[in-house]
C-alpha cells in the first residue's frame, strides 16, 4: 500500500532502501492508468520518470540523497516543463513544449523529486471546476459526479485518489484551496512572492502564486520548503529565506488567537460546512488557542473587485498567444488581423475568452477609472481589513467553500454563480496573504469539507503549524475516497 | 443591457478575438452578466484611497548589465509555427 | 493670412547598455535575425521581466542635466496593443508616473536663445523589426532589437519653426552623447525622432489640430518632413478643409508626408501597472553619486572654451558639441602649452576632414592630442612651415612615426642658411625677369609667386617670411 503512505514515510523507506524509486514510481504510473478515467493527467511521462527513478536510486544508494529524493510528483500544467508539453489546459498550447524549465520545477527536481506528469487544470486556471480544460473536466475522485474543484483539479483530483503522493498548484483566487476543500486534501497559497512565478504562465500577475497540494500540513510544508525562496528571475520574489521544515511544524497552540470574521460564518454557509468548522475550532481551542471575533467588513467587495483585476491583468497577459511564435496558429491567415483574429479565437476556450473581453473592457478608454482605478482602491481597502483585523489575532479562520463539491455540469451555464465560489478565497489573494484549506470533515454526501486559515503576510508558519496540530489529533488528512485505498 | 453589440464587438478587436455575428448575443449575455456582479464596486466610496497594484510594499530590484544570455533561436523556433532565415513569419504587414 | 507652426517633439534614444532593459540579452548592432532575442524577449509563455539598474542609472544622468526632477518613485506601465514587432502584445512604458518629469534645453535661433521645455522622460523597452523583403509574400519578423532600453524625451510644443526643430534636435543629440548615454547612431536608429506638428493663424492661442510625423531618422529629413507638413496643412486649411488628428509616415525618396491608415483604428492602449514591475525608487543617496560623477555639460563647456582659450563662439560650439572632440582639443593645447586657436583650426580643418573621409571618430584618429600639439610645437619653434607641418600631419595620419622622427628621417627642417636661401632667391630673380618687373612696377600680389618660386626650389624647407623678406630687399634696391 506504498500509496497511502506520506511524503515523511515515503522518504524514510526510499533512504532506508525498502524501496526503490523505480518500484514506487511504476507503482505511481500504474494507478495513474487504472484511474484514467478521473482524467486527471494531461501527460504522463513514463520513460522520463522511470530514468529520473534510477537516477534517484543510484544517489540514494551513495547516500547523496535530497530532502525529497526518489519521490514521485506531478506538477499543474501551468509550469513550464523542458521535457513535457505544457499546455496550460488550452488548444492554444496543446502542441506547446517549453525551451526551459519553471523555476519551481527546477527546484524540486534538484530537491530529488521524480516528475511523473503534468497534471489537469481549468484552461488558463481561469474555473473553478475544472470544466473549462482543452483535455475534458476532471471527476472528483469522492464522487465522480462531482467536480474536483478548480483551476487545480487535476493535482487535487491525483493526490486524493493516491495516484502520486504531492502536486503543485497554483492559486489566483482560490486555485488551490478550493479544489484542497472539495477532495480533503492540505492547499497551500503561501503569500505572494514566496513562490517564484518564473515558468508559471501567468494569469493575473498580481494575485497568482504557486503551492503544494499534499494530503497533510507535514506533507505541505516539505513541499514548501522545498518550492519557494528568492529567485532573482522573478521581480516580484522576497528575499527571505523559506522556513526549514521543523520551524514550519513546530507551533504551540498556547496563546495563539483564532480570529472568526463574522461575513465567514452568514447564512450562505451550508450549515454542514459550519458545523465541521465550528469542531474544528474547538478541538483547536481545547489545544490552547484561543478564539477572538474579527471583521472583515468589506469582503463582500472581495469578489467584484477581484472580477475586474484578474481579468485586466489575464487580458493583458494572454495577448501574447497570438500564433506568431508559438502556440495555436490558423489555418485561415490571409491577414495580419485574420491571423490575430482567427488563431486567438479557435485557440481559447469561451471562458478564457469571456475573462479576456471583460477584461479588456474594464481597461479601455472612458472605463478604466470606473472600474479599474475603482477596483484597485476597493484593493487597498480589503487588504486594510486584513491588517486591523491581525491587530485582534495571529491567524483568521472560516470555511473554504460556502458548500462542498458541487454537481460535475451544475454551474457551467452560469458563470456568474461559479464565480461566487470563490468567495471567502479571493480577497486574500487580493491582499497577497498566505492561507490553507485543510480538511475537517465530511458532508452528508460524504463530500470533504474544507477550513481555511488565513495569516500575515510571510507567517505560512502559523498555518502549516495549526494544520499541523490539528492533524495529530485527527484523522480527517488520512481519511482516502473508498475506490482508492 | 448595459453593454451593448457595438461594445462586444469594440472590445473584441481590441482583443483580437474573432467573434461571429452569432456568438455576439451570448458574449453580450455574459459580460452582462458579470458587470452586474461588479456594479456593487460603485457601491463603495473610496475618496481619498491610494489604489493598490501590487499586494507587496517592496521597490524594484535590479539586475546588474551584464549580458547573461546565449543564442538559443534554434531551440525558441522549435515551437514556432513558421519561420523563415531565422525570422517568424506573419502575413504581409502594410504599412 | 500669417501662419505660425507648432512644434513638439518625441525623441527615443536609445540607451548604451550592454544588455537588454529587462533581460541578459546582448544588445550589439546587427547581428543575425533573432540570435539576440531571448525567451523574455520574445514573450514565451512564463517568463519575466527584470530591470537593468545600468538604464536606470542614464535616464537618472539624463533628467539631472537638462534640470528635471527625477521622481523617488516611478511606475512601469503595459501600453496594450498587438503588432508582430511587439511580441507580447503590450510595451512595457511608463505612463502616469515617469522617470524623469520637467527640465528644459536652450536652443540657439535667428532671434536669440530660446528656451525649449521638457515634458518628460520615460523609459521603456523598444519593439523588434518587420522585414518586408519578400518571403513569399509574408513579412519577417526580426526581434533582436525588442527589450532594447529607450528613453523617450517628450518636448513641449514649444518650437516655433523647422530650424528650431532641428536646433533642438541637435542639441539633444550633444547632451546624450554627452552623457555617454547613447551612441547617437542615427543610421542604426540609436536616436530616432517623431514630430507633432500643427499651424495656426499667427497670434491665434488656441493649437491647431496636429499631424504626428514618424520615422525622420536625420536632421535633414526631420526639417524637410516639418516644410513639406507646414505646406500641406496650411493649404488644406486655406482650401476651406480642416487638418486631421493622423500619423503621417515620411517619405525621404519622395519627399512628402503621408497618411498611416489603418495602423490607426481603434487607438486604445488600456495603459496600466505592469503587476510584474514593483515601482521603480532611485533614493537620494543614488542621485547624489549619480550628480557628482556627472560629466561637464555643453552649455558649460562652451562657455570655457569661449573665455579659456580664446575661441570664436562657433568654433567653441563644434568642439562642444562632441565632448571626445573637445577632451582632444584641450589634451593637444595642454602638449603645445597654448596655441588654442591654431590648434582649434587644425582640429576643425585637417583632422575633421581626414576624420570625415575614412568615417572615423575622434577616438579613432591615428593622429592623437600629443602628436598635434608636437606638431604645432615645431611650427612654433619655426623647425617646419605650416606648409611642410601639412605634410608631416598626413604622415603622422598614415602611422609613419612620431613628429621629430618624421622631420628627421624626411629632413624637413626648415633652411636658416640665408646664404642657400639668398641664393635660390637669386636664381629665380634671374628666371623670371617679367615677373620682377611687374613687382618693381608696384605690383605687390607678384611676390607671392616669387616666394612660391622660392619655396618649390627649396622643396618648401625655407622660411617663407624670410624669403619674402629677402626678395622684397634684394628687388627694392
Amino acid at each position: 500500500m506504498l500509496h497511502l503512505l506520506s511524503l515523511k514515510a515515503l522518504r524514510e523507506r526510499l533512504q532506508k532502501r525498502e524501496v526503490s524509486s523505480v518500484e514506487l514510481t511504476k507503482h505511481f504510473i500504474d494507478r495513474i492508468a487504472r484511474f484514467s478515467d478521473l482524467n486527471a493527467f494531461i501527460s504522463v511521462d513514463e520513460e522520463g520518470a522511470l530514468a529520473g527513478a534510477e537516477n534517484a536510486d543510484k544517489r540514494l544508494n551513495k547516500k547523496e540523497s535530497g530532502n525529497l529524493t526518489g519521490i514521485p510528483i506531478a506538477h499543474k500544467d501551468i509550469f513550464c516543463t523542458k521535457r513535457l508539453r505544457t499546455t496550460c489546459g488550452s488548444k492554444m498550447l496543446s502542441g506547446f513544449t517549453a525551451p526551459y524549465d519553471a523555476t519551481v520545477v527546477e527546484r524540486l527536481a534538484n530537491a530529488g523529486c521524480v516528475t511523473i506528469g503534468k497534471t489537469n487544470m481549468d484552461e488558463f486556471a481561469m474555473g473553478s471546476s475544472n470544466e473549462t480544460s482543452f483535455f475534458g473536466n476532471v471527476k472528483n475522485p469522492w464522487h465522480t459526479s462531482r467536480v474536483p474543484g478548480g483551476s487545480s483539479g487535476g493535482s487535487a483530483a491525483s493526490v486524493a485518489a493516491r495516484l502520486i503522493p504531492a502536486a503543485t498548484g497554483t492559486d489566483t483566487g482560490g486555485s488551490i484551496r478550493q479544489p484542497a476543500a472539495f477532495c480533503g486534501l492540505t492547499g497551500l497559497k503561501p503569500s505572494y512572492g514566496r513562490v517564484s512565478r518564473y515558468g508559471m504562465i501567468a494569469f493575473a500577475s498580481s494575485l497568482d502564486q504557486g503551492g503544494p497540494l499534499t494530503r497533510s500540513a507535514e506533507d505541505s510544508a516539505i513541499m514548501f520548503n522545498a518550492m519557494g525562496g528568492f529567485d532573482p528571475k522573478d521581480s516580484t520574489s522576497i528575499e527571505r529565506p523559506v522556513p526549514s521544515v521543523n520551524e514550519l511544524l513546530d507551533l504551540d497552540l498556547r496563546g495563539l488567537r483564532l480570529g472568526l470574521p463574522t461575513e465567514f460564518f452568514d447564512s450562505s454557509v451550508d450549515t454542514a460546512v459550519l458545523g465541521s468548522v465550528r469542531e474544528a475550532l474547538q478541538i483547536l481551542e481545547k489545544r490552547g488557542a484561543q478564539l477572538v471575533d474579527v471583521s472583515l467588513p468589506n469582503s463582500a467587495a472581495g469578489i467584484p473587485c477581484y472580477y475586474v483585476i484578474a481579468p485586466a491583468e489575464a487580458s493583458s497577459n494572454l495577448s501574447r498567444f497570438d500564433g506568431v511564435r508559438f502556440g495555436h496558429r490558423s489555418e485561415q491567415a490571409d491577414s495580419l488581423l485574420d491571423l490575430y483574429e482567427c488563431s486567438r479565437a479557435e485557440g481559447f476556450g469561451e471562458e478564457v475568452k469571456r475573462r479576456i473581453l471583460i477584461g479588456t473592457y474594464v481597461l479601455s478608454a472612458g472605463y478604466y477609472d470606473a472600474y479599474y482605478l475603482k477596483a484597485q482602491k476597493i484593493r487597498r481597502v480589503i487588504s486594510d481589513d486584513f491588517k486591523k483585523a491581525f491587530e485582534k489575532c495571529d491567524v483568521i479562520v472560516g470555511p473554504t467553500t460556502p458548500s462542498t463539491a458541487f454537481k460535475i455540469g451544475e454551474k457551467t451555464q452560469d458563470p456568474v454563480s461559479m464565480y461566487l465560489n470563490d468567495i471567502f478565497t479571493n480577497t486574500v489573494n487580493l491582499a497577497g496573504l498566505p492561507s490553507l484549506s485543510l480538511p475537517v470533515g465530511l458532508d452528508g454526501a460524504g463530500l470533504p469539507i474544507g477550513m481555511q486559515l488565513i495569516g500575515r503576510f510571510m507567517d505560512e508558519t502559523s498555518l502549516i503549524g495549526t494544520a499541523h496540530q490539528f492533524q495529530l489529533e485527527t484523522d480527517w488528512h488520512e481519511r482516502c475516497p473508498e475506490d482508492f485505498s | 443591457m448595459p453593454i451593448s453589440e457595438n461594445d462586444v464587438t469594440r472590445v473584441a478587436r481590441l482583443a483580437r478575438l474573432r467573434v461571429t455575428e452569432a456568438e455576439i448575443p451570448q458574449y453580450q449575455a455574459g459580460l452582462d452578466g458579470i458587470l452586474d456582479l461588479v456594479a456593487q464596486l460603485h457601491e463603495s466610496v473610496t475618496d481619498d484611497i491610494e489604489p493598490m497594484a501590487h499586494p507587496q510594499d517592496i521597490s524594484l530590484r535590479l539586475r546588474e548589465d551584464q549580458v547573461t544570455e546565449d543564442d538559443e533561436r534554434d531551440l525558441f523556433q522549435e515551437c514556432a509555427p513558421a519561420v523563415e532565415s531565422g525570422l517568424y513569419l506573419v502575413p504581409r504587414v502594410i504599412e | 493670412m500669417e501662419w505660425e507652426c507648432v512644434i513638439g517633439l518625441e525623441v527615443h534614444v536609445q540607451l548604451k547598455t550592454k544588455s537588454k532593459i529587462f533581460s541578459g540579452a546582448s544588445t550589439t548592432f546587427g547581428a543575425d535575425a533573432n540570435t539576440q532575442a531571448c525567451g523574455v524577449d520574445i514573450g514565451l509563455p512564463g517568463v519575466l521581466p527584470v530591470m537593468n539598474r545600468e538604464a536606470v542609472m542614464m535616464a537618472a544622468r539624463f533628467g539631472i542635466a537638462i534640470g528635471g526632477t527625477i521622481n523617488e518613485i516611478s511606475v512601469f506601465a503595459r501600453k496594450n496593443y498587438f503588432y508582430p514587432d511587439l511580441p507580447k502584445g503590450y510595451q512595457i512604458s511608463q505612463f502616469e508616473i515617469p522617470v524623469v518629469e520637467g527640465g528644459q534645453l536652450e536652443i540657439q535661433t535667428a532671434n536669440g536663445p530660446r528656451t525649449i521645455r521638457i515634458t518628460r522622460a520615460h523609459l521603456e523597452e523598444d519593439a523588434g523589426k518587420s522585414l518586408h523583403e519578400d518571403f513569399h509574400g509574408l513579412t519577417g519578423i526580426d526581434l533582436n532589437r525588442a527589450g532594447t532600453p529607450l528613453l523617450e524625451v517628450v518636448s513641449e510644443p514649444d518650437l516655433r519653426s523647422p530650424e528650431e526643430a532641428v536646433a533642438y534636435l541637435k542639441k539633444l543629440h550633444t547632451l546624450v552623447r554627452t552623457l555617454k548615454i547613447c551612441d547617437g547612431n542615427m543610421q542604426e536608429g540609436s536616436f530616432r525622432c517623431d514630430a507633432n506638428v500643427s499651424v495656426r493663424p499667427k497670434g491665434e492661442a488656441q493649437l491647431g489640430t496636429r499631424a504626428e510625423l514618424k520615422n525622420i531618422n536625420s536632421f535633414r529629413f526631420v526639417e524637410r518632413a516639418i516644410y513639406f507638413e507646414i505646406d500641406r496643412q496650411i493649404g488644406v486649411i486655406e482650401d476651406g478643409g480642416s487638418v486631421v488628428q493622423e500619423t503621417r509616415l515620411y517619405d525621404p525618396d519622395k519627399d512628402l508626408t503621408r497618411s498611416m491608415r489603418g495602423k490607426e483604428e481603434a487607438h486604445d492602449y488600456r495603459y496600466f501597472p505592469d503587476p510584474d514591475l514593483p515601482p521603480l525608487m532611485i533614493t537620494k543617496k543614488e542621485l547624489d553619486a549619480i550628480r557628482s560623477a556627472m560629466p561637464e555639460l555643453p552649455d558649460t563647456k562652451l562657455t570655457r572654451l569661449v573665455s579659456s582659450y580664446e575661441l570664436s563662439n562657433d568654433d567653441a560650439a563644434l568642439l562642444a558639441a562632441d565632448s571626445d572632440l573637445a577632451k582632444f582639443f584641450e589634451d593637444a593645447v595642454r602638449t603645445a602649452n597654448g596655441e588654442s586657436r591654431l590648434i582649434a583650426n587644425w582640429i576643425l580643418g585637417d583632422l575633421s576632414s581626414a576624420l570625415n573621409r575614412e568615417s572615423l571618430s575622434i577616438s579613432e584618429s591615428p593622429v592623437s592630442p600629443e602628436m598635434l600639439g608636437q606638431l604645432i610645437n615645431r611650427i612654433k619653434d619655426n623647425t617646419i612651415s605650416g606648409k611642410i607641418a601639412k605634410q608631416v600631419f598626413g604622415d603622422l595620419w598614415q602611422g609613419k612615426g612620431q613628429v621629430d622622427d618624421i622631420i628627421q628621417n624626411q629632413g624637413l627642417t626648415q633652411i636658416t642658411d640665408t646664404d642657400a636661401i639668398s641664393k635660390a632667391v637669386d636664381d629665380v630673380i634671374t628666371a623670371f625677369p617679367s615677373q620682377v618687373n611687374q613687382v618693381r612696377a608696384g605690383e605687390e600680389k607678384v611676390i607671392g609667386f616669387l616666394v612660391g618660386q622660392v619655396m618649390k626650389a627649396t622643396s618648401g624647407k625655407a622660411n617663407p617670411q624670410a624669403v619674402n623678406n629677402l626678395i622684397k630687399s634684394k628687388l627694392s634696391s
